[in-house]
């Protein structure tokens, strides 16, 4: 939570840094405006929230959401992923919520740090922990959109992720975009089903169409397949360890 | 008559009489609330008096307001002058001492900028470099004497309001007679009128690249140009863009998906009459008014002979279309002989839409609307503005025999040299003889990477005439004959991924202290352009002399179309003392930090 407040707060300071910034220094009268002025701008976006049917297993409703606020190089995030089985009387689940400071540190790239937390929404139906989390956000070369992170635990866990997706436009508002998640960890944390090494590769297809850009409706389909230790933990479950489902939803930009 | 209060003077005999007929038809409804001189009768060069509505000098008193007007035949709340949007025409006459009282009726403050007029700086209204700005309630009183003749506008300074149509025709008549004769003239103010608040628009192009492009490439394009050029070709090109995280189709960041064109505030549909009789000779004073538009004006099956530009005369240019970047003017000169209609079409550079109106003997007349053409891919041009940032923004590749003189090599490495045709030995020492002994180029000469012979980007030249920039040529050299004491570089920049606009990497929020000339200096300004869009660069309160090759004669001008890639230069004269601002004159790209203040001491 010190750490949160911390964050907060350097983060605030560099937005309201950004915004007290001297204007070009020629001798204009006190009391007269600056010419230009520049103000933060806000967004945010599911950029998935979709009902996820896998071939064995529950239903889901799944969310992908990020929010920034901020100048230009300055900015404040959050992100949150997660999910709600549906019918197995739980609540819904934060995969993860995080608040990040975020620096543009080159034209594409933003360089990201923060606190996250993980566990139920509104109540104790899950395992929750907390994590510090250094991230890169950006578009890579090829215009391949792209969130890596590396997160440490409140227990020392040391865990990263991949994600990427790319735009591949079919026509003016119909899309296709292909997408994928790799998850890797330094160390076991048997709770959240987490083994050393590589734990899972999802990768899917999602088709989807413009009605506005704001508002895009789609349908897709997914791949997933845990390994090493993951898979085990997961096995020692009773689950399957490969799957695959289809999803619908929209994504929605405010 | 749905006519707003501003055109409720009741017409004068000699109007009655001209266009009589015409008003008779009952088309003059269709003309519902535009600005009073979008007359159809134009002015008579003749008549003594004006044949139609202007706020004439010196004294003129403008009330800016917030209220509902229809514009393109859809409610909305632009933002007025006396009652019209855009504003009403101004003309005043050189010589005279202009006393411009303007009054603030909105909720905030507003200001009015007299674009291109050489003034003191006190006068130039932009707030926080010449004034505070006019606050709500308050009348400000503009007073300058008017030291030029020509075709100019009037807009307002003070954050997005000219995106709302606080625009307006300025027009000085000469005290001497002009270089050119003609019978009749028009004002053709072309505007980018949008329905969506100015500042969503601004966070669209803040929060989402591309926001308002519809014609990205899709799938579909991809195998059009496998057919034409290849299928390796394609795929290089392609893959060169998306490496570089760029879209091709990036012409214009505003577009026909949000944006209605307007010319004379009518849309192409209510089709505004320019009317004419036969044999006469038409000027046509043709102003960019909008707020992020480039376009590309033509008038099928007449030729148009270019006699001014940015209000001052050039050598006359015919043409059969000409492309004017945002706060340009040209005035061209059309003599059509036939009694027939003639449709005035000004299709946006991303060919995403366009403005018409229809030059006629009598009103209700209309004729053909072209088809438009296809977006363009750019090419090569941009690519090497996008690739090469620092390098100067030099790009050889698509450079011909003729661009190559005046070259300066001077400063190149030998980096810079490699792949790069020199034609003949013979053309290098013709270069040599353009530099002068302190090493920069003999005033007048165009710079190595200025493109002056092109057009731009979606234009064919074999298709028709269109003007270029080296087509313009002044008549008699400007007074300052002096060669450039100095020269001052500036690139312009920008990361189009998070819309941030610049000059040297830095937007206005990050520099310190204004850029200075000395004053009564002469020097030489060069603007390479880094990034892969037109910037129209605009200077207050000085004109610049675009260095285009005509050497003594070269034009000048207070807005500069820079291409992507392209390194232009001009010769300036600080003869005014003072804070001046110095921007790219997109309105959005201007917000985004693209702007300098000039200060003069």
């Amino acid at each position: 939570m010190k750490i949160k407040l911390y964050l907060v707060g350097v983060s605030a300071a560099f937005i309201f840094a950004s915004l007290a910034k001297a204007d070009d220094g020629y001798d204009a009268p006190d009391g007269w405006p600056s010419p230009i002025v520049e103000h933060n701008q806000g967004t945010a976006q599911f950029d998935r929230l979709e009902y996820s049917i896998p071939e064995n297993g529950k239903d889901a409703m799944v969310w992908d959401f990020q929010g920034w606020y901020g100048s230009d190089v300055n900015r404040m995030y959050v992100k949150s992923e997660g999910e709600n089985i549906q019918g197995d009387g739980e609540d819904a689940e934060f995969e993860s919520l995080e608040l990040l400071y975020s620096r543009l540190i080159a034209d594409f790239w933003e360089l990201q740090g923060g606190v996250g937390y993980q566990g139920g929404v509104f109540s104790d139906d899950h395992e929750e922990r907390t994590y510090g989390v250094v991230g890169l956000q950006g578009v890579m070369p090829y215009e391949i959109e792209t969130d890596v992170a590396l997160q440490v635990s409140d227990e020392g866990d040391v865990s990263a992720s991949f994600e990427g997706e790319y735009d591949f436009r079919l026509t003016q508002r119909l899309y296709v975009q292909p997408r994928t998640e790799i998850a890797v960890a330094a160390n076991e944390a048997k709770e959240f089903g987490v083994g050393e090494g590589l734990n899972s590769v999802r990768a899917g297809l999602r088709i989807g169409y413009e009605v506005t850009r704001r508002f895009a409706p789609y349908v897709g389909a997914y791949w997933e397949k845990e390994y090493g230790e993951t898979a085990d933990l997961t096995r020692a479950n009773g689950d399957r360890t490969e799957g695959t489902g289809v999803v619908a939803g929209a994504r929605l930009i405010f | 008559m749905a006519r707003s209060p501003a055109v409720s003077r009741p017409f004068s005999r000699r109007q009655v009489l001209k266009g009589g007929a015409a008003l008779g038809l009952g088309s003059a409804a269709a003309l519902g609330l535009s600005p009073a001189w979008a007359n159809p009768w134009g002015r008579s060069a003749r008549s003594t008096t004006y044949s139609y509505e202007s706020e004439e000098g010196p004294n003129v008193s403008l009330s800016i307001r917030r209220e509902s007007l229809p514009v393109a035949g859809q409610e909305a709340r632009p933002i007025t002058i006396n009652g019209t949007s855009p504003g009403p025409l101004i003309r005043l006459k050189e010589g005279q001492d202009a006393v411009l009282r303007v009054t603030n009726l909105l909720e905030e403050s507003t200001s009015i900028h007299w674009h291109g007029m050489i003034l003191p700086p006190g006068m130039d209204g932009v707030p926080g470099i010449s004034f505070a700005g006019i606050a709500p309630g308050e009348t400000f009183t503009y007073r300058f004497p008017v030291q030029q003749n020509g075709t100019y506008w009037y807009h307002s300074h003070s954050g997005l309001q000219e995106q709302l149509g606080h625009a307006g025709p300025l027009i000085i008549d000469a005290a001497e007679p002009e270089p050119f004769r003609y019978d009749r003239e028009h004002v053709l103010l072309l505007t980018d009128w949008t329905f969506e608040n100015p500042a969503s628009v601004f966070r669209n192009l803040k929060t989402m690249e591309g926001f308002y492009n519809f014609q990205e490439r899709t799938v579909a394009d991809f195998f059009a140009d496998v057919r034409d050029k290849g299928f390796s070709q394609t795929a290089e090109m392609r893959s060169m863009w998306s490496k570089m995280r760029m879209s091709s189709r990036d012409i214009a960041d505003v577009t026909g998906s949000t944006y209605s064109y307007l010319l004379n505030g009518h849309s192409p549909e209510e089709n505004w009459n320019a009317l004419f009789k036969t044999g006469e000779r038409v000027r046509l004073r043709v102003i960019n008014g909008s707020a992020m538009s480039y376009f590309d004006v033509r008038i099928p099956g007449l030729k148009m002979t270019v006699v001014a530009a940015d209000g001052q005369p050039v050598q006359p240019v015919p043409v059969d279309e000409f492309r004017i970047g945002v706060a340009e003017t040209y005035d061209v000169l059309v003599s059509p002989e036939d009694d027939q209609a003639y449709t005035i079409f000004a299709e946006s550079m991303d060919r995403s839409g366009y403005a018409r109106a229809t030059l006629a003997p009598r009103e209700g007349m209309q004729a053909e609307i072209p088809k438009r053409r296809q977006i363009a891919d750019r090419g090569m041009e941009g690519m090497a503005a996008g690739a090469m940032g620092g390098m100067k923004g030099m790009d050889h590749s698509g450079m011909s025999r003729d661009d190559m003189e005046g070259m300066d090599h001077s400063n190149m490495s030998g980096g810079d040299m490699e792949g790069m045709d020199h034609g003949s030995g013979d053309g290098m020492a013709k270069e040599k003889a353009k530099m002068r002994e302190n090493g920069m180029l003999v005033a007048g000469e165009a710079q190595s990477g200025s493109r002056y012979g092109e057009a731009g980007i979606g234009i064919d030249p074999d298709e028709r005439r269109v003007l270029v920039y080296r087509d313009l040529k002044a008549f008699t050299p400007w007074p300052d004959r002096r060669g450039p004491g100095r020269e001052l570089e500036l690139h312009l920049t920008g990361n189009m991924e998070r819309y941030m606009w610049s000059f040297d990497g830095k937007k206005f929020s990050e520099v310190n202290g204004p850029i200075h000339f000395e004053k009564d200096e002469r020097l030489r300004l060069i603007l390479i352009n880094d990034t892969m869009m037109e910037h129209p660069i605009h200077l207050h309160g000085m004109w610049m002399e675009l260095e285009n090759g005509q050497g003594e004669l070269i034009p000048r001008k207070h807005t500069l179309n820079v291409k992507p890639g392209e390194r232009v230069s001009a010769l300036i004269t600080a003869d005014a003392e003072g804070s001046w601002a110095f921007h790219c004159h997109l309105l959005y790209h201007m917000e985004a930090g693209m702007f300098r203040v000039v200060q003069v001491s």
